[in-house]
């Protein structure tokens, strides 16, 4: 086993340099994009990705605390993007969105975040509180059943139409000088949002009374409750945490891509959930730098690599490339990249 | 007994072959829709026999007291759902504008979704030819949903009429050539794509004087079809295509693909795609470097509000169906655009979202008019062949809404007249869906 292992490791090596190569001689035959162009994929696909390592923190905080995967998570993202475009909509009616466009977009992050954590905790409260003592399958399937309800609950109110965001003011549209770097205002704006917002999970996880709740009852909740800690609390501040990043990462996506429906949440929750394994389950650093990583790989690997290939279209395999680079990550890994962080009882 | 049947199907074709007497088209006054029913009154006289004989594919029996039964199968949940609700918001009205065939209602029982995919209108299809009551199909909205329910339905000897699918590969290449997807039952009263393409080639090539091109299609049937086309003719007109792109369905993120187009420096991107993932490309194009002045026409997916409604879709070029139809009227019914669109109003409190309504009408009155013509009744129960009725369609000849509805071999029924429209302001959809730049006819 050890030995084919080592084959596919092998075989994925040179395919990754091949591709590269490929890609190489390309560029110096004057046929592929100029350094403009894999600025730009850069700058874009880390801004994606700090969006996945927001919504990936929620799915790797409730693994730690309950330890199943919470695939409403995607939706509870949804939500907040949903309900910010309607205030956005306001704003921009009233005016408030041009004139002060800084006290506009704080205001829709605010409604984005309440929407999001008020979603989240509800759920906890209604569909995984009680299947807490039920085998972890149950919870997880359920979580599939409250993530098409809170789809089409959604559709159902909203509508199935994409809602459009109004455009941002012109300084976000156009490009801000960085390091010698020309980038897009509005995605720098997500960078530094994004990673400001991890920055401070990470000191509250780790310096307040709450984040150590909820590291002891991720660690073990019996135990965490013999030292004290209403453990029930501390699940439903998990899930609220969790969806307040979610919330963040709803406006930072209405910054950036301006259109969000009732299925936007699907698929960035797969690969924020794809981005929390590749950073290592339960690990809240792991589960940031596995979204920027799979943002950078989704965003330049087709380019990068399939190109040398000389396929074709090859913007087309993003996903495929998103959803290799987890394979062969946890082919050379199988923890993820910084290590899984599992409760007493999984690691016995 | 033999002979009676054969006495009878004799009777049958001489009342198909002689019914001459639908209005001729540019007739001065509109018929009344009694008149022209009342003509295939006529005709359905002389088919009153003793006993039927069904062809081939068999035929539809609709006893004493029954509806006639036909389908709608369009996009009518989902993000693309605008586009598919007004074509059957359009059946229900010629439904209700043509009146009962032979004393008896028609029925469109539930309204079918074919979720513009391949699976859906596979699905749906596959729900429309267990039910053997079905007579035919107005549908579907989009060429993949068509690819994929046409065998199935083809092969039940039903009929499907589509008022929005454009796919060449769906009817002929209109030179005799037969597409890849062709199967006898299919007709549409949309435009080949073929002729779009054609219409998009010259008008980037004659109009804007470009030379540079790229397309970026999603990969299903229309878009890739539409896609190929521009890109043949363009060729032709001495052009050069930069880039085929393709996104999928769902994308967001857009600066990849737009980054694979950059590097052939194209003048014009040319996308035959839909909502979302058309208004992703109008909103991210700006920040990919080289393509900030680029010239981008969409087609007729394109046409709606939900597009034409966002501030960056200022500025693009949309080709599509020519929509000034002015004093055309339906010469089964009589309605014209005008009318159609106030009644359109009246019912749904909404003016249609896409520009097929009139094509979805125009195709049902054409699936109507031909069950009329064709069926035969015995005691009160009323047969349509599905053999005759296929016949019938393919000899199609009235004017429609959208202009003169005349069928070739391989389906291509409708008007092959595309205009393009400058879209200036967001804030104004109707100017921008009104104000024509170019038009092409074949």
């Amino acid at each position: 086993m050890d030995s084919f292992l080592w084959v596919v490791r092998i075989g994925a090596i040179v395919l990754l340099i091949w591709g590269v190569a490929g890609t190489v001689v390309q560029g110096l035959s004057g046929q592929g994009p100029t350094g403009e162009a894999w600025r730009d994929l850069v700058v874009a696909g880390i801004a994606q990705g700090a969006m996945y390592g927001l919504i990936a923190l929620g799915y790797s905080m409730v693994y730690g605390v309950l330890g199943f995967i919470n695939f409403a998570h995607g939706e509870v993202f949804m939500s907040g993007g949903m309900v910010g475009f309607f205030v956005a909509n306001y704003l921009w009616e009233v005016g408030l969105w041009e004139t002060n466009f800084v006290l506009a977009i704080l205001l829709v992050l605010l409604s984005s975040i309440l929407t999001s954590t008020l979603v989240a905790v509800i759920v906890e409260r209604i569909a995984y509180r009680p299947l807490r003592a039920s085998p972890r399958l149950i919870p997880l399937i359920t979580s599939i059943g409250i993530s098409f309800f809170l789809q089409y609950t959604f559709a159902g109110l909203f509508g199935v139409a994409v809602k459009n965001y109004p455009p941002p003011p012109e300084s976000l549209r156009s490009r801000i000088s960085l390091l010698g770097l020309e980038i897009e205002g509005s995605k720098l704006l997500v960078i530094v949002v994004a990673v400001a917002t991890m920055v401070g999970l990470y000191l509250f996880v780790e310096k307040t009374r709450t984040g150590r709740s909820i590291r002891a009852v991720a660690e073990d909740k019996e135990i965490a409750a013999l030292m004290g800690i209403d453990v029930n609390r501390t699940i439903v501040a998990t899930f609220a945490v969790g969806g307040a990043m979610a919330g963040v990462a709803g406006t930072l996506w209405a910054l950036l891509f301006r259109g969000v429906s009732f299925i936007t949440g699907f698929l960035p929750g797969i690969k924020a959930f794809t981005a929390a394994v590749l950073g290592g389950i339960g690990n809240l650093p792991g589960a940031m730098a596995g979204g920027v990583l799979l943002g950078l790989f989704e965003g330049v690997g087709p380019q990068l690599v399939l190109a040398g290939f000389g396929i074709p279209g090859v913007s087309q395999l993003k996903d495929v490339v998103a959803f290799t680079a987890l394979v062969l990550v946890l082919i050379f890994k199988p923890t993820g990249l910084f290590g899984e962080r599992l409760s007493a009882e999984d690691r016995a | 007994m033999h002979r009676i049947g054969l006495v009878s199907l004799c009777l049958f074709l001489v009342a198909v072959g002689c019914g001459e007497d639908q209005p001729q088209p540019g007739s001065g006054d509109p018929p009344s829709a009694t008149s022209a029913v009342d003509s295939v009154e006529a005709d359905r006289a002389a088919s009153e026999v003793s006993e039927f004989v069904p062809g081939p594919l068999g035929a539809v029996e609709v006893a004493p007291g029954q509806e006639i039964q036909i389908r709608s199968l369009n996009t009518i949940t989902g993000v693309t759902a605008f586009a598919g609700i007004p074509n059957q918001r359009g059946v229900e009205l010629a439904i209700a504008d043509y009146g009962p065939i032979a004393g008896r209602t028609v029925s469109l029982g539930t309204p079918l979704d074919d979720f513009c995919s391949s699976d859906g209108g596979q699905a749906a299809a596959q729900t429309v030819v267990a039910d053997s009551t079905v007579v035919g199909v107005i549908g579907t909205t989009c060429s993949s949903s068509a690819a994929a329910a046409m065998p199935l339905i083809s092969a039940a000897g039903m009929v499907m009429i589509s008022p929005s699918n454009a796919s060449p590969w769906l009817t002929s290449d209109m030179a005799g050539n037969v597409g890849s997807a062709y199967l006898p039952g299919y007709y549409r009263t949309c435009y080949n794509g073929l002729v779009q393409g054609r219409a998009v080639a010259a008008f980037v090539s004659d109009y804007l004087g470009f030379d540079r091109a790229a397309t970026i299609h999603d990969g299903d049937a229309f878009t890739q079809g539409l896609a190929q086309s521009f890109a043949d003719a363009f060729e032709e007109l001495g052009g050069v295509l930069t880039a085929v792109a393709a996104v999928n369905k769902g994308d967001t993120d857009m600066i990849g693909v737009l980054t694979g187009v950059e590097p052939g420096s194209p003048q014009v991107v040319f996308l035959p795609i839909f909502m979302p993932e058309a208004g992703f490309i109008a909103q991210q194009i700006g920040g990919v470097s080289g393509l900030e002045r680029v010239t981008l026409v969409g087609a007729a997916p394109l046409l709606v509000d939900n597009f034409m409604e966002l501030p960056d879709s200022e500025g693009v070029f949309l080709s599509g169906p020519d929509l000034r139809y002015g004093s055309n009227r339906n010469s089964i019914t009589g309605a014209s655009a005008s009318d159609f669109l106030a009644a359109y109003e009246a019912a749904y409190g909404e003016a249609p979202s896409t520009g097929f309504w009139a094509h979805a009408y125009d195709a049902t009155i054409m699936l109507l008019r031909a069950i009329d013509r064709v069926l035969i009744e015995v005691d009160g129960t009323l047969y349509i062949d599905r053999q005759a009725l296929r016949e019938e369609l393919h000899r199609t000849s009235f004017d429609g809404i959208t202009g003169s509805i005349t069928c070739d071999e391989y389906g291509d029924c409708g008007a092959q007249r595309i205009a393009v429209v400058e879209h200036t302001d967001s804030r104004d959809v109707e100017a921008g869906k009104n104000n024509v730049v170019f038009e092409y006819a074949p």
